[in-house]
């Protein structure tokens, strides 16, 4: 973190950058946040740690419409999102300095509270810095401890892997934290009875507040005017009458952002109910994979997204009929 | 007072529900949300804090208000029907139920808001003690004993009894119903609640956030609040999303809509939040047109406003459930922290 600070300091001093974005140091153990400094003494205030989970790419949107360059620090499954947001051209490279920083997963505050640890004071452990694989938890209650993979996102444990997709410089060690397959629990679903099925995503799905969190958070959902948030139809951001609009709500955005979705986990990180929404997203690419041949987006900025391109090798829509 | 064991609850509950609507903390699909009880729903009353605070009891994020339909040239309109069964809500916090304290300013006032009177006119709260406040709590900041709640019943567990105190009319005709599954406290038991209440106010002493100031924050400072130059800072990462007011057990603004039944029109109100783009807009616009002045106002009606407008009182009740699930870490703590620290700069 102290190499990441004095380049972000040399960089707005020579004035190769107007301002830094990256987290600003929280008041309790796991709660920093996005943050920009503009000077080099806000930097004093600058952290990354493992509770760093959230993706800065979407900030760029609006950091692109600024006066001189931003420097962005992005975690290696972070880069995904930003080259997907060029390619959409929502943001502009040559207002973006990126640092690729080291990252060696992130960690969930939810999963330690679901442990029940409480009244957390203090963790030790989760200084990127630091290759421990145990987290030490004080707090109110008593020390506790934790195993770091078992504290780990979702997204963490079939990370995409440590490259960063782009980048102007690196700063810090990455460590590849995959343990598990991308696609289990997908089919683990696909498995399911139609009615199975259903009962999960209705169990699921009941729980949404629609706070649009993860629409907001989400690097693919970049629309100016989002069509849930237009007052002309029965569409409109807030709950309706009707618990089926939940379901419209999830199903549509899943269906826009297919085929540009990077799978950065954003959506499950931020949801308040823990609703696993990554799992409608990773369907969709399960599917392009297995219908266009494997694609990651944001992987290559020239690629031809497999939606957005003809071949007479695609498969034939009444492959959805013939598969069940 | 009287107890229970912890292990006859159901019969507890079983009890309440025959006769009632119950609504308690209840998991789904791994999150704690309160809900109607039923033999298969499995009752959590060991984790601190529901996702969603239990106002939805009194105020449902979704409610129809009336129903207008066409057929021919006749057009019906069907007033909903205001609630008329008794419910008891069970295992409200101190917060929450202060949280209700907060709402009653908003909806029982001049004009009374007749859906929202007639649950509460048929609602029973029995309240719950905090048995282990968590680091985001910061209650005692706004007067709130967390070890001794407010309500119509406050109980406590302690061990594997849970205590029952009825406080009010509503709790003692509560207490009837269910008497045949409680027993009368003792001397002992009464020890052990005091024991428990003294335990919990350790607790909250020990909490980070316990002692978090509110100096400057009144009805009277919204010129110099407001035209501060920190929310253009504090704003910044704000995801512009709705869930510190979805989960907030203060917040009431809520919104009227139509919706297109293809035959007539429902019209239902929805909570509203001020983070959201279309809030409180008009035939002219918006006048809240960035997400700083959205941002703002939700602290400012917290904080300034709702005091200006109802005798100092605030509008938060440090429940910390803001603290806990803002996507960006945000939340009011680190705005008031944020400005204690300019102040103190300043001086």
């Amino acid at each position: 973190m102290q190499e990441l600070i004095k380049r972000a300091k040399e960089l707005l001093e020579d004035g190769t950058v107007a301002r830094v974005l990256g987290w600003k140091a929280g008041d309790l153990p796991y709660n920093p946040e996005p943050a920009y400094f503009d000077s080099t003494e806000s930097l004093a205030d600058f952290v990354y740690n493992g509770f760093c989970g959230a993706n800065l790419s979407k900030y760029l949107i609006e950091a692109s419409k600024l006066e001189g360059k931003t420097l962005v620090c992005l975690k290696p499954c972070d880069t995904y999102s930003f080259n997907q947001l060029l390619k959409e051209h929502r943001i502009d490279r040559d207002k973006a300095y990126v640092i690729g920083v080291g990252c060696k997963g992130k960690l969930d505050i939810e999963r330690i509270r679901k442990m029940g640890i409480k009244g957390i004071e203090q963790i030790s452990g989760a200084e990127m810095e630091d290759a421990a694989d145990t987290l030490t938890i004080s707090t109110i209650y008593g020390e506790r401890s934790c195993k770091f993979a078992d504290a780990m996102l979702e997204r963490c444990h079939v990370c995409k892997g440590k490259e960063h997709q782009v980048y102007d410089e690196l700063i810090g060690e990455s460590k590849e934290t995959k343990d598990a397959d991308r696609f289990a629990e997908v089919a683990r679903i696909e498995a399911m009875t139609p009615e199975e099925k259903f009962a999960f995503f209705q169990k699921e799905l009941s729980k949404c507040i629609r706070c649009n969190a993860c629409r907001n958070v989400c690097p693919a959902c970049s629309c100016r005017k989002c069509v849930f948030d237009s007052n002309k139809f029965d569409s409109a951001q807030k709950a309706n009458v009707d618990s089926f609009e939940e379901k419209m709500f999830h199903i549509i955005r899943a269906f826009h952002v297919a085929g540009r979705c990077t799978d950065c986990g954003e959506c499950s990180r931020v949801c308040p109910q823990g609703i696993p929404l990554h799992l409608f997203n990773r369907k969709f690419i399960k599917d392009i994979d297995e219908f266009y041949g494997e694609y990651q987006a944001g992987m290559d900025v020239n690629a031809q997204s497999p939606l957005t391109d003809f071949t007479f090798g695609d498969v034939e829509p009444g492959i959805v009929g013939e598969r069940g | 007072m009287y107890k229970i064991a912890k292990e006859n609850l159901t019969a507890l509950f079983r009890l309440i529900a025959g006769a009632q609507e119950l609504y308690l903390p209840v998991k789904t699909a791994d999150q704690v949300n309160f809900g109607a009880w039923s033999e298969d729903a499995e009752v959590d009353l060991d984790t601190l804090k529901s996702v969603k605070s239990p106002k939805d009891a009194f105020f449902p994020q979704s409610e129809n208000l009336y129903t207008c339909r066409k057929d021919g040239k006749k057009i019906s309109i069907e007033p909903e029907a205001l609630k008329e069964q008794n419910f008891v809500i069970f295992g409200m916090k101190a917060c929450d139920v202060r949280g209700v304290e907060v709402l009653d300013k908003v909806f029982l006032a001049d004009p009374v808001d007749t859906f929202y009177a007639a649950r509460r006119d048929h609602g029973t709260i029995v309240s719950m003690a905090c048995h282990e406040p968590e680091e985001s709590c910061f209650c005692k900041v706004f007067g709130i004993d967390c070890a001794e709640p407010a309500a119509d019943v406050a109980t406590w567990m302690v061990a594997d009894q849970l205590y029952w105190k009825p406080l009010t009319e509503k709790g003692e005709a509560l207490t009837k119903i269910v008497e045949s599954v409680l027993e009368a406290a003792d001397n002992a038991d009464e020890k052990s609640v005091e024991e428990e209440k003294a335990a919990i106010r350790g607790i909250v002493e020990k909490l980070p956030y316990s002692n978090l100031s509110l100096g400057g924050w009144n009805g009277e400072v919204l010129t110099e609040k407001f035209d501060s130059a920190l929310w253009e800072e504090l704003y910044k990462p704000c995801l512009a999303c709705g869930t510190c007011t979805f989960v907030c057990p203060t917040c009431q603004c809520y919104d009227i809509k139509d919706y297109d039944t293809g035959h007539g029109v429902q019209r239902y109100r929805c909570w509203d939040s001020c983070m959201y783009s279309d809030f409180t807009m008009m035939a002219h616009g918006n006048n809240r047109t960035s997400q700083m002045q959205r941002f703002r106002q939700r602290f400012m009606h917290k904080l300034v406003y709702f005091p200006a407008n109802n005798d100092g009182m605030y509008s938060c009740v440090g429940c910390g459930r803001c603290v806990e699930k803002c996507p960006a870490a945000l939340n009011i703590v680190k705005v008031i922290k944020a400005f204690e620290k300019q102040g103190g700069e300043k001086a």
